[in-house]
């Protein structure tokens, strides 16, 4: 429970610059997303927060106090790392508690905390096994279960998800997101570069690009308002569709955006003339890849089955409201 | 049935392939290792003598221990086992390879522990260190043999000068401190070979864990007991194994440090020592036949009590 400030946050090692001023506020209980391509910084930023790297520059707060030069275990923190970081020799139990025994609780209360966690994440009946004798699965609920017997302020996660399966995948992604509303207000600071995750896990997502903040928001006002054409290009799957050259001089900017949702597929007066040369069947969906003759081909998406054989002409109108436009430097024009 | 009348299983022929690479080693360990224990063994039955390498006659165990009752009705004990000066170099065999172990042990897990960490100039540091292990017996004993003598030594000096001593130590001549000259060139020269095989192993261990324990706030010195050790342990123990058989077999050390005090005589001092200088072939062969003996209990006792596992992790 702890709301966090960054002011003009930056690190570097030696002369290279990684965080480059990073200003967010995290607010109480809430659940931010760091996303970002790989490199950006996102460990980065999330290491600066939890004091295993030292702050090169800035000020970051926890409730107004300025943690700079704290050390991680006064912070209040808990970190779940990407690749368990589990104590390989010891068993389910002494990993979850051997961060507490230090906490001058008692040998009953660790105990009890102990498996009131296992119990939550469902792993009670794994106390006595070693991490090796674990899945992947299994091995990433007892780190979240060692983190969450600390009770701490603030939960960072970094990647906890990306040594898993895809099915794994979704199933612990819901399991994080009930334990968020479960524990209701803790702080969760969680970083990926899946922007699925990050869509359906954040309160807010903050989108990093190169050691800077591109846009921060809430993962609508990310889909339908991106800041930029970096974020417009990163969030939402498949892509925004860009275009380039005439069609987009038509409409009085360098690159037009538009979504694959927000096209139809029409006879009347088309905008657009293509031929179909792909297509994607993902059952609910289908996703058709029509060339227009302006790079890449676009993708629309067609809800319910309509066999259009590949080659044949469509026409194509983009939805005027859900049009994205971006000048020459990559920002909106609104 | 995977093999019909159509020639070997590809079993068969991996395991004849494995054979025909593996011939090669196994008959030159048979000439330069296996050949020459048997024929020592043989020699500590006989009463060969240098003179006459071929021409020992078969004794029995008489070498080791023979007991003959006189006419007088008094019984004579003879042979290595009831040899005072063999037990004496027994003691002293163990007496050093428990020490000079042990404080290396201590020393080169510390040592690997700086070196484990990152800092500037690591790789330097590392290369240097092995130095001492690297300089030949011969050539490190000689040299601590000059800083260590009693008239002109530069131990000698330092000491006087700092008020720590009042009057020379002849270190390697007198019989309270051979010993403990033998054990400071040793661990000197051997600590960096520990230190190595330590550092393999602290870096077997994953870096994030002890991300974990900071982040927990646990005090370094329970992560060392708790975490560190625990986990390099089974690399400690094979590296102890390995010292413990070297230790247990010191020969150049002493021979050029300290050749004839009686309270640095090892096993294989004295037997080289019968072997060659006092011509007593057989005998000397009937110790080095009991050295090797010892080595292997001991090595087994500690693989048994370590439940070392020696075979690459198993599992
Ligand atoms: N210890 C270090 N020394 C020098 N440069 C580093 C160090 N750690 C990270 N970097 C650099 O900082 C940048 C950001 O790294 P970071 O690990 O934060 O990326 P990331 O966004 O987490 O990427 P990924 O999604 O691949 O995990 C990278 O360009 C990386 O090369
Ligand atoms: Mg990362």
């Amino acid at each position: 429970m702890a709301q966090i400030q960054l002011k003009n946050l930056t690190k570097a090692y030696g002369a290279v610059q990684v965080i480059k001023g990073i200003d967010l506020e995290i607010r109480k209980g809430e659940f931010m997303v760091f996303v970002g391509p790989s490199g950006c910084g996102k460990s980065t930023l999330l290491r600066l927060i939890s004091g295993l790297e030292e702050i090169t520059g800035g000020d970051l707060t926890f409730d107004g106090e300025r943690v700079n030069n704290l050390i991680p275990s006064k912070r209040g923190i808990a970190m779940v790392f990407q690749s368990y970081a589990l104590y390989p020799h010891m068993k389910v139990y002494d990993n979850m508690a051997f961060g507490m025994k230090l906490a001058k609780s008692g040998a009953d209360d660790i105990r009890r905390r102990v498996t009131d966690a296992a119990k939550l994440l469902q792993i009670d009946h794994l106390l006595d096994r070693l991490p090796k004798e674990l899945s992947g699965g299994q091995r990433q609920r007892v780190a979240i279960g060692r983190a969450i017997v600390r009770d701490p302020r603030v939960f960072l996660f970094d990647e906890p998800l990306s040594n898993l399966d895809a099915a794994l995948r979704v199933a612990t992604r819901l399991e994080i997101a009930k334990l968020h509303h479960s524990m209701s207000g803790v702080t969760m600071i969680y970083v990926t570069h899946d922007q699925v995750e990050a869509m359906t896990l954040a309160d807010r997502i903050c989108v990093l690009r190169d050691g800077r903040v591109e846009q921060v928001g809430t993962p609508a006002e990310l889909y339908e308002a991106p800041n930029s054409l970096f974020v417009a290009g990163f969030i939402g799957s498949p892509k925004m569709n860009f275009l380039t050259g005439a069609p987009a001089a038509a409409h009085g900017c360098t690159t037009l955006g538009i979504r694959s949702e927000h096209i139809t597929i029409t006879d009347a007066g088309p905008l657009w003339q293509g031929t179909v040369v792909h297509a994607e069947d993902l059952g609910s969906d289908n996703f058709l890849f029509v060339d227009i003759g302006a790079g890449e081909p676009l993708i629309v998406r067609q809800p319910g089955k309509l066999a259009i054989p590949y080659g044949t002409r469509v026409g194509l109108t983009p939805q005027p409201q859900h049009l994205h436009r971006f000048d020459a430097a990559g920002l909106p024009i609104r | 049935m995977p093999n019909p009348d159509h020639g070997p299983s590809l079993q068969q022929q991996r395991a004849r392939s494995a054979f025909w690479f593996l011939a090669p080693m196994l008959i030159a360990l048979f000439c330069v290792a296996a050949w020459p224990l048997l024929r020592t063994i043989w020699f500590s039955f006989t009463d060969t003598t240098l003179s006459n390498l071929y021409g020992g006659k078969w004794i029995g165990f008489d070498n080791y221990l023979s007991i003959r009752t006189l006419e007088s009705g008094r019984v004579i004990y003879r042979g290595t086992l009831v040899d005072p000066a063999w037990w004496n170099a027994v003691w002293n065999t163990v007496r050093f390879s428990v020490l000079s172990v042990t404080i290396e042990t201590v020393l080169g897990l510390m040592v690997a522990l700086v070196l484990n960490a990152e800092f500037k100039g690591r790789g330097l540091v590392r290369a240097a260190i092995l130095i001492p292990w690297a300089i030949p017996t011969i050539v490190s004993a000689k040299m601590w043999a000059w800083m260590l003598n009693d008239q002109f030594g530069i131990l000698n000096d330092i000491m006087l000068r700092l008020g720590l001593i009042t009057e020379k130590i002849a270190w390697t001549a007198s019989t309270e401190t051979a010993m403990t000259a033998v054990l400071i060139v040793d661990v000197w020269k051997t600590t960096p070979f520990m230190a190595l095989l330590c550092l393999a192993g602290l870096q077997m261990i994953p870096r994030d864990i002890y991300e974990a324990a900071r982040v927990d706030g646990i005090h370094p010195v329970k992560v060392f007991f708790k975490v560190t050790l625990p986990l390099v342990r089974p690399a400690l123990m094979v590296a102890v194994i390995f010292r413990m058989l070297d230790a247990l077999r010191i020969f150049d050390l002493i021979y050029v440090l300290t050749p004839n005090s009686a309270a640095t005589k090892t096993m294989s001092i004295i037997s080289r020592e019968n072997l060659i200088d006092f011509d007593k072939f057989a005998y000397g062969s009937a110790q080095s036949t009991l050295l090797f003996a010892i080595i292997a209990i001991f090595v087994s006792l500690y693989i048994w009590l370590g439940k070392v596992d020696l075979s690459g992790g198993g599992k």
